[in-house]
């Protein structure tokens, strides 16, 4: 049985699967990506071959253009295809829409890219699901003891109960575009909030095509269409970076608030200037990272973004072995 | 703990005063005595609670976590409380949790062996944010934006009162303070004060404009130096002795030595904090060395000597002599001096002066070290607290200004978060075959209007060259006219020299930034 890395390793385009000739999430210009989601540190544009699932294609599309890649191959989980011999598999990572873990098999030994994942419920996408591997390639953006995050059902309460409270002020809260967004729209929705809710143009496109592949999110409508007095009281969904910026001052004295599973932490909250940090994550947190590597039932284990000395040192102690594959690319901050 | 925790967390996410006011204020009419005097507490002197802190977490933490693991989370999260509160095992909570007094109950009485199980059973039955609150209630250090003043503004709402009549009361007081809102709310009198020493509230200057000019005559006026320092008042009773800021807190474990000096006396003056050698007051930078320090070290004592000049006496011996003229205070206060002579104080000195004409120019060459300007006391106005109008004058000599080139701006914070208001500004240093380059000389947020404001922020917006995080640098193209009260020598920034008090005084959108000032200029001050 071949060691798995001499099969796949890190090459500065990215993960690469020397059999198979393929690289996984890998920069600009590959010849053959495996992408594994829409985020834009794991899809890039500009690639000659892309396998992806088809929500992940689509969000490609819309972000980078119809041409964004030389040749799209669509796979739907479950589904085996053959690449030079390795066979590949895409299994729900739930992330985002169309998120997956791309399972390799090659020479006898399996490997799981597991990209970003998440193993809390989210209606805008298929659950993540465990599968046994040699070796499991994880994230590990929230690995420290204390990311636990608790469940989104009374994060999303504390965002309804402020805007009872404060009914007269528009709730500005800052989301990541893709994924986080329209979960947020979606959590909200399941309350039976019915009112419009309100986009920063940056997340208008995005939030179309979740409906257009199926989420159903109700009335949806761009900021820069409503006029002053509808946006009064309103929830309204912005980039994070939008927050303290220029674009947020025509909501006047507007409750600022941050949809991120860095809003654990106090001070990450008090840096944004956030008044309502609200801790939703698309990300495992500690306990996950953990109960998922268990899980598996790896022997090894590959880290690649994220606080890699906190679990790397964990899964040792726990008598796994573990290193961490330090990707260049990878954005471990963007949650 | 519940209510307190809430606040707790309220507090840290809403940056803004008014907010801040009315979270407080809601609390303390909602909880009942004695929690919300236990809150009131941790939100001022602290809690009294004598628990090794950081031992007893320590230990605790030990038996859950890896020590590794607490060490990078530590370094994480910035904040001890906060970590183990993360990082304690969730159970749920109870339901229901200790309320404030249960928990000082619980704490004050154990024995220190069960210190630990204590804590521990006090964790379990709370939340995440209840087992943060509960640390920040026990260990001080609350860091959720309140000053001690901000909290009694609360409580001066509260009751409808002026905030200088809890400062009257507050140090006689003891937590949880149910007398005081028994009295806030209008169910008994005033708490008693006697032969505690107590912060009496200020009598404070206004400075004097053109205009008030004409309607002086120097006859009823004593003049005496502004000294450089800080204001204090030296409380001394039979009870003890407590050294206070301006804004009405202890500060006597600062400063040990005045408090010394006026131990067994029984007096409430008023004078200014200076560091003195051989007579002379130093620099502010000097005093600066000792001030924020709960523990003081000897070798820092004999470094800066802290001294007090007096100009003021409130009380002697019981008696209250703030309804005596100045005058009249002024001669008990040199008659007490005279006999009584503290260690490490000395008599604000009167200048004589038979017109206005003469003190002016006194006050054109008052740049002596120590000297911010001068006094003008009128001589028969009594000692009222705050800011009366046409009694005390300070008449600052003139502000310094110079020509700056803007740096770096900083987004400002609360309402001013979308906006860049910090502004870093520098000044042309000559070197070698006459290359100039910007070294930063200064710091200033204040000084301009909104409009102002407004236009800066486009300025800096269109002229970005870099961005750090919350920090841009700028095309350094324009001037602004930094008014400062004084410069210091200072090791600590790279052009060798800090600016006292810097405020933008004009923004100069017409002047080349070659044509700012060197800081040759600015060394030629000091
Ligand atoms: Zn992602
Ligand atoms: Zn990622």
């Amino acid at each position: 049985m071949p060691l798995a890395e001499t099969w796949v390793y890190p090459t500065t385009q990215g993960l690469f699967c020397a059999p198979g000739n393929f690289h996984i999430d890998p920069l600009q210009g590959a010849d053959r990506a495996l992408i594994t989601h829409g985020h834009s540190d794991h899809a890039r544009a500009g690639h000659g071959h892309v396998l992806a699932t088809a929500e992940t294609i689509a969000i490609m599309k819309v972000r980078y253009g119809e041409a964004c890649a030389g040749l799209f191959q669509t796979i739907r989980y479950g589904e085996l295809i053959e690449i030079n011999g390795v066979v590949v598999r895409y299994v729900p990572a739930g992330h985002i829409l169309g998120s997956a873990q791309i399972v390799l098999e090659w020479g006898g030994t399996r490997i799981v890219a597991s990209g970003d994942y998440k193993r809390a419920a989210d209606p805008t996408c298929q659950p993540f699901e465990v599968v046994p591997c040699d070796v499991f390639i994880t994230e590990a953006t929230f690995a420290l003891p204390v990311f636990r995050h608790g469940p989104v059902g009374s994060e999303v309460a504390k965002l309804l109960q402020s805007m009872t409270r404060d009914a007269g002020r528009t709730h500005l809260i800052g989301a990541y575009g893709l994924g986080k967004c329209q979960r947020v729209i979606k959590l909200v929705r399941e309350t039976g909030y019915d009112k419009p809710i309100y986009l920063h143009g940056a997340h208008v496109g995005l939030t179309r095509l979740y409906q257009d592949l199926g989420i159903e999110l109700g009335d949806i409508r761009p900021v820069s269409e409503a006029a002053a007095t509808e946006l009064q009281g309103a929830l309204v969904l912005c980039p994070p970076s939008a927050l303290g910026d220029r674009w947020s001052r025509r909501f006047g004295e507007a409750v600022c608030g941050f949809a991120s599973g860095w809003m654990r932490v106090r001070g990450r909250a008090r840096q944004r200037g956030v008044e309502l940090p609200l801790v939703i994550s698309d990300h495992a947190d500690w306990p996950e990272l953990i109960d998922t590597i268990v899980a598996t039932d790896a022997a090894d284990v590959w880290v690649t973004h994220g606080r890699d000395d906190a679990l790397v040192y964990q899964l040792s102690q726990m008598g796994r072995r573990a290193r961490a594959l330090s990707l260049i690319g990878r954005d471990e901050d963007a949650e | 703990m519940h209510h307190f925790a809430r606040l707790l967390d309220a507090l840290s996410t809403h940056a803004g005063r008014g907010d801040k006011l009315a979270l407080m204020l809601d609390y303390f009419r909602a909880t009942p005595d004695p929690d919300r005097g236990w809150a009131l507490a941790a939100l001022t002197d602290g809690v009294p609670l004598q628990v090794p802190f950081r031992r007893v977490l320590s230990n605790l933490m030990a038996q859950r976590v890896d020590p590794v693991l607490y060490k990078l989370s530590r370094d994480y999260v910035g904040d001890t409380a906060e970590t183990v509160a993360l990082l304690w095992p969730e159970n749920g909570g109870s339901g229901r949790p200790p309320s404030l007094s249960e928990i000082v109950q619980s704490l004050q009485t154990v024995n220190p062996r069960a210190l630990e199980p204590t804590l521990a059973k006090l964790l379990d039955a709370s939340d995440g944010t209840e087992r943060w609150a509960l640390l920040k209630f026990i260990g001080g250090a609350l860091r959720v934006g309140v000053s001690q003043r901000m909290a009694k503004t609360a409580l001066a709402q509260l009751g409808g009162r002026d905030v200088g009549e809890i400062e009257e009361v507050w140090h006689a007081l003891k937590p949880p303070y149910v007398d005081l809102f028994r009295w806030l709310e209008g169910h008994n009198e005033r708490p008693a004060t006697e032969g505690v020493p107590v912060f009496r509230p200020l009598m404070l200057a206004t400075p004097i404009e053109e205009q008030d000019w004409p309607g002086l005559a120097a006859g009823d006026f004593a003049a005496e130096w502004k000294w450089d320092g800080i204001r204090v008042q030296v409380a001394a009773t039979p009870q003890g002795v407590r050294l206070f800021s301006r804004t009405g807190e202890d500060i006597s474990a600062t400063f040990p030595e005045i408090a010394g000096a006026f131990s067994g006396r029984n007096v409430t003056a008023d004078g200014e904090l200076l560091v003195l050698r051989d007579g002379n007051v130093q620099p502010f930078n000097d005093l600066q060395q000792r001030l924020n320090r709960k523990v003081v070290a000897p070798k820092l004592m004999t470094d800066y000597p802290a001294h007090v000049r007096l100009y003021d006496l409130l009380f002697v011996d019981g008696e209250d002599l703030r309804t005596l003229s100045f005058e009249q205070r002024r001669q008990r206060l040199e008659g007490w001096h005279a006999t009584a002579a503290p260690r490490h104080t000395d008599l604000s000195q009167l200048i004589l002066f038979s017109h206005f004409d003469a003190l002016t120019a006194l006050h054109i060459d008052a740049r002596a070290a120590g000297i911010e300007g001068l006094m003008l006391k009128r001589r028969a106005s009594p000692y009222l607290a705050g800011r009366p109008k046409g009694h005390w004058f300070k008449w600052k000599r003139t502000a310094l200004t110079l020509d700056c080139v803007l740096m770096y701006a900083q987004r400002g914070s609360g309402k001013r978060s979308s906006l860049y208001s910090d502004y870093t500004f520098g000044v042309w240093r000559e070197g070698a075959d006459n290359q100039r380059e910007l070294v930063p000389v200064g710091k200033a947020y204040s000084g301009f209007t909104d409009a102002e404001l407004k236009q800066l922020d486009g300025f800096i917006r269109q002229n970005t060259v870099e961005t750090f995080g919350p920090v841009r640098a700028v095309k350094p193209e324009l001037v602004l006219e930094v008014a400062f009260d004084a410069v210091q020598k200072s090791a600590r920034h790279k052009s060798g020299v800090a600016m006292r008090f810097p405020r933008i005084h004009r923004i100069r959108w017409d002047k080349p930034a070659a044509e700012a000032d060197t800081l040759a200029a600015i060394v030629a001050l000091i």
